[in-house]
């Protein structure tokens, strides 16, 4: 079924995942993408809460007719847009890099 | 009333005359596509030839469905800015497919959500399982989709109770439609599989966006492109005043002097929340777009122009739905369809009454955009109805029935199967239930996805103790309790909208489960890993893990 996997025997598979490089690579993913998942579901939580609690602040006015809900919805999309770009550029910047590294020492069966 | 029967009788024409062109036109792209569907990988994985950007359309038709569309301007239209909360939910919930998502699972998967769920696991009961919840979750989504066609239908066809259409009256000419619909799905992903469906999203991706771009112009330039009077005038019509433009007009609803129901109403809103943004990268049809692509670095750019197009489109649900109940009112567009399903083609005909000479370009405008719709919702239930069939084929026949002894010839046939039955199923289910509310249906969907699949998918790829039972456990406890829950609440019964309003077994409060099945999905997954007696298998783990996260032996 996997022929186009490299031959290898399940136990070559614990030795990449102990190595060195490949804990490197692992913290510096998870050190992106936890801490940022937290970080944007409190920000959406925050602004359901205030949605269903903070009537009189969401409702408050801006400009016009905009108010704050407004205003906080369409900065939803900001942060949205903004971390997006953001893991783009860690992403081809540190874990492409390191991963296709890692990738081709591990075919040429190179890792310990 | 000669010329409003005149202009009705041309809108009629004009739209199935341009349905009929959609429909030839995407016809002739899934045949071209079955030509080149040589295998397996062609047929579930469109022979993972698709760009990111091309693939990021895909997901961007597969995603904005008739809910997004047809839905969200209903609902703001009718009841003000709690519509809005729909579209930051569906947006948001992409940083969840994004960030933990997306690219470990193209790297470690082949064809379906359970590639990944049972790469370490027993493969018999964690695939049975998986494509369980594959299958109800596309299933609710269905639906949705399917009421969303009966409803336009009815306005295209200026179908209303007391008028008939062909000799049929309103309600048979709806079944007739979710038929039709039905069919041509089953056509669509049994010839194109995986490739013709992908063209399918594409072309319809650019259709609903160039409609939703002109319709948005058209609607900012008769306020003078501020977006201040827009709300205003929007908010003078509704006959709400204010209170339009602040949230809780329909969510999180305060209840003079009855503080239990008050308190419901604001858990209900946060249930809601969680459900839309975890609902995304719990969905089968979005995840296996992912392994169109080939590499991870194409599935996360894919998830970027997703995010652009999908943020694009929604930003835009404001100037429509905002814009529908300014130009058509909310009385016209109740009177249609009381959960405001039709408030984006009336507005089209509002606008091209306005714009484009009179009942006659009110006529094509509707058409047009009544197309777009048509062709969206045909994408999206293509999309569903390929990722349940896969599942059906590649999980449950391939790796459950035959232990893998089978050959992707008979796998292909089985999909192909799976694909009549399940559109035949989804068929019978859109007729009964044709009277529902479009948008609020998708996100029942959504917290189905998010407590049977999420729990396991983050639990599989994160967590190294994980077992099988805590993966069996994680998809059938969030999915058993999401859908218990929404049978006992008051979207089925007992209350004066409910789908049986005569009956009465109501108990559970909320309308959306999310808030309860969604953390129940993660304790389960949790409990029956610390339960189990088997250990956790460390060496298919680390082969996962390392291949999740460099790349290696991707198919």
């Amino acid at each position: 079924m996997t022929t186009d996997a490299p031959p290898r025997s399940p136990s070559s598979y614990v030795d990449v995942q102990n190595s060195r490089e490949f804990a490197g690579l692992r913290k510096a993913l998870r050190g992106f993408v936890f801490p940022m998942t937290v970080a944007f579901f409190l920000w959406y939580a925050l602004y359901v809460i205030l949605s269903a609690y903070a009537r009189d602040f969401m409702s408050t006015k801006i400009v016009g007719h905009i108010n704050v809900a407004l205003v906080f919805g369409l900065l939803q999309f900001v942060s949205t847009f903004l971390i997006a770009w953001l893991y783009e550029r860690y992403s081809s910047r540190r874990l492409d890099p390191a991963a296709e590294s890692l990738r081709a020492r591990i075919e040429s069966g190179d890792v310990r | 009333m000669i010329l409003a029967a005149a202009s009705a009788a041309t809108t009629r024409n004009i739209t199935i005359t341009l349905f009929i062109v959609f429909v030839i036109i995407t016809l002739g792209i899934t045949f071209w596509a079955s030509r080149q569907t040589r295998n397996a990988t062609d047929f579930y994985a469109g022979g993972r030839s698709f760009s990111g950007f091309q693939n990021g359309m895909a997901i961007g038709g597969d995603y904005m469905s008739a809910a997004s569309f047809l839905g969200i301007a209903g609902i703001i239209a009718l009841n003000g800015y709690d519509g809005f909360l729909y579209s930051i939910g569906f947006l948001v919930a992409w940083l969840v497919a994004l960030l933990l998502v997306a690219e470990l699972l193209r790297n470690s998967g082949r064809y379906t959500m359970a590639d990944v769920l049972a790469f370490r696991m027993r493969q018999a009961p964690v695939r049975t399982a998986a494509a369980v919840s594959t299958v109800t979750v596309s299933i609710f989504y269905l639906l949705a989709q399917m009421v969303g066609a009966g409803a336009l239908v009815a306005l295209l066809l200026g179908i209303k109770p007391g008028t008939t259409f062909l000799g049929m009256d309103a309600n048979t000419a709806k079944t007739a439609t979710i038929i039709m619909i039905g069919a041509l799905m089953i056509v669509y992903v049994t010839v194109g599989g995986m490739k013709g469906t992908t063209y399918v999203q594409i072309v319809k991706a650019f259709m609903l966006m160039i409609g939703a771009i002109v319709m948005t112009v058209l609607v900012l330039s008769a306020y003078k492109f501020n977006l201040s009077s827009l709300l205003g005038d929007a908010a003078a019509k509704s006959g709400k005043g204010d209170a339009f433009l602040n949230p809780g007009l329909v969510y999180g609803k305060e209840v003079a002097g009855n503080a239990t129901q008050t308190f419901y109403n604001k858990v209900d809103l946060l249930s809601l929340g969680i459900a839309l943004v975890l609902g995304t990268a719990g969905l089968p049809h979005i995840l296996i777009r992912f392994y169109t692509v080939p590499t991870a670095r194409a599935a996360r750019r894919s998830v970027l122009w997703a995010i652009g197009i999908i943020g694009a489109f929604y930003l835009m649900t404001l100037a429509l739905g905002f814009g529908a109940a300014a130009l058509v009112g909310g009385e016209a567009i109740r009177t249609q369809n009381t959960g405001g399903n039709t408030a984006a083609p009336q507005l089209a005909q509002a606008l091209g009454e306005r714009y484009f000479g009179g009942d006659i370009g009110g006529a094509v405008f509707l058409a047009v955009i009544a197309a777009v719709a048509f062709a969206t919702i045909l994408a999206v239930v293509a999309g569903l109805t390929l990722a349940s069939s896969s599942s059906m084929a590649h999980d449950f026949y391939a790796n459950v029935v035959k232990k893998g002894e089978t050959t992707e010839r008979q796998e292909v046939v089985v999909a192909r199967f799976s694909a009549l039955v399940i559109g035949g199923i989804s068929i019978l289910l859109g007729i009964l239930a044709k009277n529902l509310n479009v948008a609020f249906l998708v996100a029942l969907a959504f917290a189905v996805a998010a407590s049977g699949n999420l729990p396991a998918i983050i639990y599989s790829l994160f967590w190294k103790r994980f077992t099988t039972t805590g993966a069996v456990w994680a998809i059938y406890g969030g999915l058993i309790s999401a859908v218990v829950l929404v049978f006992f609440s008051p979207v089925v019964s007992g209350a004066t909208n409910s789908m049986f309003p005569g009956q009465d077994w109501q108990w559970f409060p909320l309308q959306n489960p999310g808030i309860i099945s969604i953390p129940l999905g993660f304790l389960c997954g949790w409990l029956g890993t610390v339960l189990s007696r088997e250990p956790a298998d460390e060496e298919k783990y680390a082969e996962l893990e390392v291949r999740a996260l460099t790349g290696v032996g991707a198919h």
